[in-house]
């Protein structure tokens, strides 16, 4: 469904991705894990077109998108809820999920994907006529999963979805993107949280200073070395 | 007069200025909202917006006061014309002169839009001559307290006052109900708030900075019609002052609020038309500015402003 072949992308001329290879196949979840700073948010910029990559080619369901206007790329299918949540804070939170289908013209069908994301999110209901700048961090990364999944895509990129919650907010928000899986949406996950990434995942890759070092099954990851001395903390 | 009835009738000119004010005001804060940038050619849109119609309504002979019929007949067009043309001009000022420095750092578009303003000015007063130029009497002025209502009164409240109001209003309201219900004017309001995002939801963001350049100047150049149909005059220079006025409202505002605007623009009226009588005309611009900076020393997010102007 999507795949990156060697992708290269500079800030200026920091270089902030080395070669970045990865795959997602239909139905996946596929996580990639890595530290601060090490290339994750960029990898996602440069799939949705915000960064346009100086080498590599991406393609998503077989067609090129490396240097497509990023509206074009997120009509196509891919969807993201990005680093840091980015609801529009003076836009109530129904007009965040409006926007979320801004390029679908199926009115019915956005009705119901609006119903199927109340029942994934309950509280994002609860605080439909509120400003999006007034929710909890945990409420706006909800609403930030809720509003990528009115655009009902293919593909949804999750941006860190854990960061900054509670242990109780991060167990729910993974209980959702579990939920999210088995309804048959393809998703790569961005974490630095890799335990709770992983278990999630059917696959994952590991980056680091711009470049994909490990890749390989979720339970293998769990079970390395690497990933257990550098992102799981055991000796 | 009476003292009271030169405070009303102040206000009134108050009203009528304040109108146009903040039909520019708004124009000038939709721009900012977007892409961050002070349009300093946007006055200069509103003063196209008075001379564009004079040339119409000379081509076809009209120079006559509108009777009957003639008033919708005549005028709903050459609004209409009006705001088509002013908003492509604003669009196409956006295309050639602000759009290939969308990247560069904020002073480069500053610059240009100064010098943007200084060239339609230039090519206004090689258009129309550097003298004032009258614009025909098209709306009747009927003496509504005394002529309709039979009140004694030295009060002046015409039909052309009531035509300010009556026009300015609906277009205010109209670009209010656009931009909080329609599909696009959400898009526009997410674009202003976040433009990376507003592109992740599919948003064309250049369509939607184009949108915004054409609905500013249609309703800057309705603002210089109507200005041109009050006021029977116009010069090369006036979208100087008027933006400059505007751009206050704006600012009082806060840069970048809509309704923030359009109250500015009625609170600038208000200000020039009192101080005009109360302290002198010529104090006037220099009150105007004193407030302006007050506000951008004190309280740059304006009145009616959430968030600092400059998020960098
Ligand atoms: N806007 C930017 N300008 C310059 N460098 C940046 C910018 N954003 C990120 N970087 C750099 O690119 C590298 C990768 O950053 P990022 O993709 O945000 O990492 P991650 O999401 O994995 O924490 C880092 O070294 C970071 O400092
Ligand atoms: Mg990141």
């Amino acid at each position: 469904m999507l795949e990156l072949r060697d992708v290269h992308t500079y800030y200026g001329r920091i270089r902030a991705l080395r070669g970045v290879s990865l795959e997602v196949k239909a139905g996946e979840v596929v996580a990639l894990i890595g530290s601060n700073g090490a290339g994750k948010t960029t990898t996602l910029k440069t799939i949705v077109g915000i960064l346009k990559p100086q080498r590599g080619e991406i393609q998503f369901e077989g067609k090129r998108i490396d240097g497509v206007a990023t509206d074009r790329i997120v009509r196509m299918g891919i969807a993201q809820a990005p680093e840091g949540r980015r609801i529009f804070p003076r836009m109530t939170v129904l007009e965040n999920l409006e926007l979320g289908a801004f390029a679908r013209e199926d009115a019915l069908g956005v009705r119901a994907d609006m119903e199927r994301v109340f029942r994934l999110f309950p509280r994002v209901k609860e605080r439909l006529h509120q400003k999006g700048g007034t929710l909890s961090g945990g409420e706006q990364q909800m609403l930030a999963i809720a509003r990528a999944l009115m655009a009902r895509p293919q593909l949804l990129l999750l941006d860190e979805p854990s960061m900054g919650l509670s242990p109780i907010l991060v167990e729910a928000i993974f209980e959702t993107i579990r939920s999210i899986r088995s309804q048959g949406t393809t998703i790569l996950l961005v974490e630095q949280n890799a335990r709770m990434a992983l278990r999630v995942a059917n696959r994952g890759y590991v980056i680091q200073t711009g470049r994909i070092v490990l890749h390989d099954t979720a339970d293998a990851l769990l079970k390395s070395d690497l990933v257990r001395k550098s992102y799981l903390g055991e000796k | 007069m009476e003292w009271y009835e030169v405070l009303v009738q102040q206000t009134i000119n108050g009203l009528t200025r304040g109108s146009v004010f903040a039909l520019i005001a708004m124009g000038y804060t939709m721009v900012y909202g977007v892409i961050e940038l002070i349009n300093f050619a946007h006055g200069d849109v509103f003063m196209l917006g008075l001379f564009i119609p004079l040339t119409v309504v000379t081509l076809l002979g009209v120079s006559t006061t509108l009777v009957g019929w003639q008033i919708l007949g005549v005028l709903l067009p050459l609004f209409l014309v009006t705001m088509l043309v002013t908003g492509a001009i604003n669009l196409t000022i956006d295309r050639v002169a602000y759009r290939p420095l969308r990247r560069a750092p904020r002073l480069a578009p500053l610059i240009t839009a100064i010098g943007v303003s200084f060239m339609i000015e230039n090519l206004a007063m090689l258009w129309k001559g550097p003298a004032p130029i009258p614009f025909p009497d098209l709306f009747p002025n009927v003496d509504i307290l005394n002529a309709w209502l039979g009140i004694d009164t030295l009060i002046y409240f015409t039909t052309k006052d009531l035509f300010v109001v009556v026009v300015t209003l609906p277009l205010m309201l109209a670009l209010e109900l656009f931009v909080t219900r329609t599909r696009w004017g959400k898009a526009m309001r997410a674009t202003a708030q976040d433009r990376e995002t507003a592109a992740a939801m599919g948003i064309n963001v250049e369509r939607m900075i184009m949108l915004t350049f054409f609905t500013g100047g249609a309703l800057a150049g309705a603002a210089g019609l109507i200005q041109g149909m009050y006021y029977n005059i116009g010069q090369w220079w006036m979208g100087y002052q008027a933006g400059l006025r505007a751009f206050t409202a704006a600012v009082i505002g806060g840069i970048g609020n809509m309704p923030g605007a359009a109250l500015g623009g009625l609170f600038i009226g208000f200000l020039s038309a009192w101080s005009d009588q109360y302290i002198s005309a010529r104090w006037t611009n220099a009150l105007v500015f004193a407030i302006l900076i007050l506000f951008l020393v004190f309280r740059p997010q304006g009145l009616l402003g959430e968030r600092p102007p400059d998020r960098t």
